[in-house]
């Protein structure tokens, strides 16, 4: 160790040594219709462990490609893999595999095998990238995995005409952990996106549209964030089921429409966090059931038929700093027990003054009205929407609740729009405010 | 048929209520475009006005109008024109300016602001509900000879169409709700007109809440080609009864 130049010089030759040995032991092969490889099936069944496959530009009429040793699969000028609805097309049983570029389609409805574009089957560290899939059963389908990065990746259906039972879903994972999946399309699949006991994943930067189900489905899936992707025009909006621990952030909610749509359905969901999403024009902004401990924050509910529809079974959920403008009903519930907190938000539809300019409502607001309350009990009802009579009816019990829930109330509802983007000059005044109170007692 | 209705026109002119009718509704409708922020609030607002204040108007308007002008109607029951005819030019007339009124009060601001098959709805249902209004107002005439007994019986025509008629329904709706009410609804709504303008509109504008299982079944009877005409010839009808029912009292009885 006395001589550096010797130690540098042996570095050096290692490091020769290590990237020529990565030369000689991966190799690429090339496969197109002049190549000496002229199928993907045979490229792979012939590359070793830690190659990287090749895929020119042109069509390939292939399927039940298996990779089960690691291996780069890697498109290059849009190859496309058409499978003429003869089954799956690419399946994964080994860990380090990279899918990259390529266009995998036709694959038919399949009810026994669930054939999808894509399926990863106990493997790890699989990455899955740019990849255009289209009218296939189920697109990208993962199941007893965990580590696979699902990125930029197109996915598109045809629903038109299709029942629910014939459609798979765009991404479909099934106890996968550890999954990340970002920036990619789905469209026209039963589910775009659905989840079932996944953990510890991440779902971002997704546009789901236009899925004959649900946008977004996740069941038992404990401990996912959810942030920036955009749900819209699905038959009935996103689904949420049976989990706790899940934070949805920045998403945005829109026009899911129809007899049964939901922007976002909440069903067993306990301890989890929504804040910052938008919802617009949906029939029902968020539909909450048996959900507790639940921090709703700083959310826009604009032009919705129904904002929240909060059943009693919903406990401890927190509703602060939210916006509610143009939505034909803020809240509806079903009974007249209330243990839900709602707090500082603005409501369009608040009519209360603020003699102290401090921002904040001295009356409190009951966003229940009693016709929010007949419409649940009675649905033909909508029908008066609007009637002089219900507009009377729902003032006097303002004035005088007595069928409204009492405890459904927001003690200091604000006076103005709040800009989510610049809101901390108001959470400041906010805790002014209520230290301000604090002291007074 | 023709002079005589110009005539009660000239008459109603002069009066210069319907002048003042019609300076009130332009500047409201203005103003509540101007107001709303968003030409569909306006439409709301409007809707709003044109299912209270448009009955109240009409009907309140025809009944004095035709008491004013008993005299105007023995005379010339006294000359050679038959009574049917009489009748029917002292309803158009009125009929007629009250609806030119609206037209110009509301119409236009409409087409200035928000123009589309909304405003036409809404301008539409407020011309049928006019001519729908004026008829009842003209029953309530024929029935009594005394005045004040026919504003009374006209008013509360009007009260109870515009108002008690919905608690009434929601009193129906809430005792029988565990019984499937979609279609005794949609019954009970083609049994006042007013209901029924409304619904014409809404359905255009406050679709999204509209949409649960009722309002799409709603939509889908009132969003058609078909459900649009049967309201529409509804309403027709409701103009129709009251009058017909009215002009054969009216040429029977001992005037």
């Amino acid at each position: 160790m006395k001589n550096p130049n010797k130690q540098i010089f042996l570095l050096a030759h290692i490091l020769a040594l290590l990237l020529m040995g990565h030369t000689a032991f991966s190799a690429t092969l090339k496969v197109c219709k002049t190549c000496t490889y002229t199928s993907v099936k045979q490229a792979v069944q012939k590359a070793k462990p830690g190659d990287t496959v090749l895929i020119d530009g042109g069509t390939y009429q292939e399927s039940g490609i298996e990779i089960n040793k690691p291996l780069r699969l890697i498109g290059q000028n849009n190859p496309v893999i058409d499978s003429n609805y003869k089954g799956q097309i690419i399946t994964i049983t080994v860990d380090d595999v990279t899918v990259d570029g390529l266009t995998l389609k036709n694959i038919a409805t399949s009810y026994i095998r669930d054939d999808a574009a894509i399926r990863v089957f106990r493997a790890s560290n699989v990455h899955i990238l740019n990849n255009t899939i289209l009218n296939t059963y189920y697109g990208i389908y993962l199941q007893n995995s965990e580590k696979i990065t699902i990125k930029d990746n197109v996915v598109k259906g045809e629903n038109t005409g299709k029942t629910e039972s014939a459609l798979g879903n765009a991404i479909h994972l099934y106890y996968t952990d550890e999954v990340e999946i970002s920036g990619n399309n789905v469209q026209g699949h039963r589910d775009g996106i659905y989840l079932e006991v996944v953990k510890n994943s991440k779902v971002h930067r997704n546009s789901s549209l236009n899925n004959q189900r649900y946008g977004l489905h996740f069941m038992f899936s404990n401990g996912n964030t959810y942030t920036n992707n955009i749900f819209r025009h699905n038959g009935a909006g996103v689904a949420v089921m049976y989990t706790d621990d899940v934070l949805m952030e920045h998403n945005t909610f829109e026009d899911n429409w129809g007899a049964a749509a939901y922007g976002l359905l909440l069903k067993d969901i306990r301890d989890s966090v929504i804040r910052n999403n938008i919802f617009k024009r949906n029939t029902t902004a968020i539909y909450m059931e048996s959900s507790s401990r639940l921090d709703i924050k700083n959310n826009d509910f604009e032009r919705n038929g129904w904002a929240i529809k909060l059943m009693t079974t919903c406990v401890d959920d927190t509703f602060r700093l939210n916006n509610f403008t143009g939505n034909s009903f803020d809240v509806s519930t079903n009974g007249t027990s209330q243990l839900n907190h709602f707090e500082n938000n603005y409501w369009e539809k608040y009519t209360g003054y603020d003699l102290d300019k401090n921002g904040v409502g001295d009356v409190p607001y009951r966003p229940v009205s009693l016709y929010a309350m007949l419409v649940e009990r009675v649905p033909p009802s909508v029908m008066l929407m609007r009637s002089f009579m219900v507009d009377l009816l729902d003032n006097m019990e303002k004035v005088l609740p007595s069928i409204i829930p009492e405890n459904l109330v927001d003690e200091k509802p604000l006076m103005k729009r709040i800009k989510h983007d610049n809101d901390k000059e108001l959470a400041q005044v906010l805790r002014q405010t209520t230290s301000a109170a604090g002291r007074e007692r | 048929m023709n002079k005589i209705i110009k005539y009660v026109l000239l008459d109603i002119v002069k009066s210069r209520i319907i002048i003042a009718y019609t300076v009130f509704l332009l500047l409201l409708s203005i103003g509540l475009f101007n107001l709303g922020g968003s030409p569909d609030k306006g439409i709301l607002s409007l809707l709003n006005l044109v299912l209270l204040t448009v009955p109240l108007i009409s009907i309140v308007f025809a009944t004095t109008h035709f008491y004013n002008s008993y005299e105007f109607i023995e005379l010339l029951v006294a000359q050679p024109i038959n009574r049917t005819k009489i009748f029917m030019s002292e309803y158009l007339g009125v009929a007629f300016s009250l609806s030119a009124a609206f037209i110009v009060g509301v119409g236009i601001p409409v087409i200035i602001f928000s123009p589309g098959l909304t405003g036409l709805y809404l301008v539409l249902t407020g011309v049928f509900i006019t001519f729908i209004f004026v008829a009842m107002a003209f029953l309530a005439s024929v029935i009594t000879r005394d005045k004040a007994k026919g504003i009374g019986i006209a008013l509360l025509l009007w009260f109870y169409f515009a108002l008690i008629y919905d608690g009434i329904v929601l009193f129906i709706l809430y005792a029988f709700g565990d019984y499937p009410l979609e279609y005794a609804t949609l019954a009970m709504t083609a049994l006042n007109p007013i209901d029924l303008g409304r619904i014409i509109v809404l359905l255009n504008l406050d679709v999204s809440a509209l949409m649960g299982y009722t309002g799409a079944l709603y939509k889908s009877i009132f969003g058609s080609v078909w459900g649009i005409a049967t309201a529409f010839g509804l309403l027709m009808l409701w103009a129709l009864i009251p009058v017909l029912s009215s002009r054969r009292i009216f040429s029977k009885r001992d005037l």
